[in-house]
């Protein structure tokens, strides 16, 4: 792997740059791996990441219907924080969050991450009780969260001029994570898939698997795709909303719902906002992208869908919750607006597991799966390579469906 | 926006209405079935790749509950309620 660095970049500066390696191959496919990874996002890459680093598996291939960092992981709005309600969960958020800060020089790529706390505006009492509640078992797990009085909230975001006290939901306080960041979701695809490229794993684009294979005993035995058949004794599934259209080819249901979620950006402006504004009682949250276009996301389409655009009036509220709080948004002009499908399991925690079919893993039910990219696939490689369950993940699985023994989430946007 | 066809009153806004969920298979007796097929009941919801059978409730208009079939991939209703209720 050619090493990126000031000096090299000074170096190939010198040659007129024309002395740089492509980022990743495009090997020929073969027809049999140790294991195959179906997605190339992020917790895809990671997986195969995590497997070739800590446990030496090298044979995987990544298979991506679409182009590398092409499907959700271009989706999101890039917030990675650690607030979250349960203690199945903060432990999980807060060794990601804390991989994601290392993760530039792991990869040896500039991912551009900026912790810049996230600010949550709160306008009701019963969502107050609920994240100071937050704020007790986050305490317990070393995730901040701290209260601050209106006037100090009104202070840190200067544009937050709506939401007095003659509005219809008045503004009473806010609280402040100081752990939250942002970074650029390019990036760490790219960082990915050229750190596990040098390791040896193969990433093929344009190979749709098109069903899942299992043998006589009933266990995975390979996939089928758009170029032919391609053998593994392990085959981890990171496709997010299409979870279940896959797994059904294998005869598997699983506890989960397709939905689909908003976001949007404004022209670029100069810097307003240095934190990440989250809204929970107007349901939408923004942050300020490094090129200065305000970067939107909002509330989920109620029903199941695949699709990858927005309804007219999802957006329309959440343009009109954001302006009751924000007047001053009004003149920005947006730019571009789009959505992504992702599954949901009805507790709104993730699943991480094998199933029942032998040797084909799952890690889906991401909702807000951005942030746990690093953590997801420590633990899922960890399950993958070794069969036992990482203590991170332990409870994520598929087993607390079976006993009706729930993490119900609080923390993830949809429950918002 | 989804235009939903209500028995009573026609097509009408998406945001009259409120989703009311995937129609699942008929509650079974849970005395009647296995431990494994009772949680199925509980846990598994329909997410088809295509047309869902879908409840909505007018609560904004009429006040009726509706199925319809509509499509996951590109929001059609590709087959309206046929009666009221």
């Amino acid at each position: 792997m050619q090493n990126y660095s000031i000096a090299s970049l000074i170096r190939h500066g010198l040659n007129k740059h024309t002395g740089w390696s492509r980022a990743w191959r495009s090997p020929p496919i073969k027809d049999s791996y140790d294991v195959i990874v179906i997605g190339a996002g992020g917790h895809g890459l990671a997986t195969a990441y995590h497997l070739a680093k800590e446990h030496g598996i090298t044979n995987v291939a990544v298979l991506e219907r679409g182009w590398l960092g092409g499907g959700n992981i271009a989706r999101n709005t890039v917030t990675i924080r650690s607030n979250y309600m349960r203690d199945a969960s903060i432990p999980f958020y807060v060794k990601s969050v804390e991989m994601y800060e290392n993760l530039t020089r792991a990869l040896n790529f500039n991912l551009m991450h900026s912790k810049r706390t996230m600010v949550d505006v709160v306008q009701t009492y019963p969502k107050m009780r609920e994240l100071r509640r937050r704020q007790l078992t986050m305490d317990i797990y070393g995730s901040t969260y701290e209260q601050i009085s209106e006037p100090e909230l009104r202070r840190r975001i200067p544009a937050l001029t709506g939401g007095g006290p003659n509005s219809r939901l008045p503004i009473i306080g806010g609280m402040v994570h100081t752990d939250a960041g942002v970074n650029r979701h390019d990036a760490v695809a790219w960082g990915y898939a050229r750190a596990i490229d040098s390791m040896g794993v193969e990433i093929h684009q344009q190979t749709a698997v098109q069903s899942l294979m299992r043998n006589s005993n009933g266990a995975i035995e390979g996939v089928e795709t758009n170029r032919g058949t391609i053998r593994a004794k392990k085959v981890a599934v990171a496709v997010s909303g299409h979870t279940t259209t896959l797994t059904e080819t294998a005869g598997l249901t699983l506890p989960l719902r397709t939905m689909n979620l908003t976001a949007f950006v404004s022209e670029p402006i100069k810097p307003l906002v240095d934190v990440v504004v989250n809204c929970p009682d107007s349901g939408f949250y923004f942050s300020q992208s490094d090129k200065g276009e305000l970067v939107i996301g909002g509330a989920p389409d109620p029903g199941q869908s695949f699709r990858r655009d927005i309804k007219q009036h999802v957006f329309e509220d959440t343009v009109t919750a954001m302006l009751s709080l924000f007047p001053s948004f009004k003149k920005l002009k947006l730019m571009r607006q789009w959505g992504g499908h992702l599954d949901i399991a009805h507790d709104a925690s993730p699943i991480m597991d094998e199933t029942d079919v032998s040797g084909l893993f799952i890690t889906a039910g991401w909702w807000g799966g951005y942030k746990a990219i690093p953590a997801g696939g420590l633990t899922l490689a960890h399950l993958i390579a070794t069969g036992q369950r990482h203590p991170l993940m332990a409870q994520f699985s598929l087993d607390r469906f079976r006993h009706l023994d729930y993490i119900m989430e609080s923390g993830t946007t949809t429950a918002r | 926006m989804l235009n939903i066809p209500c028995p009573f009153c026609g097509q009408r806004n998406e945001s009259e209405f409120a989703y009311g969920g995937p129609v699942k298979p008929d509650r079974p007796q849970p005395d009647k079935v296995s431990n494994d097929q009772w949680v199925d009941y509980l846990t598994q919801v329909p997410n088809p790749l295509g047309p869902v059978e879908e409840r909505w409730w007018h609560v904004k208009g009429c006040g009726t509950w509706l199925t319809i079939w509509r499509d996951t991939r590109t929001h059609d209703i590709v087959e309206e309620p046929g009666d009221a209720g």
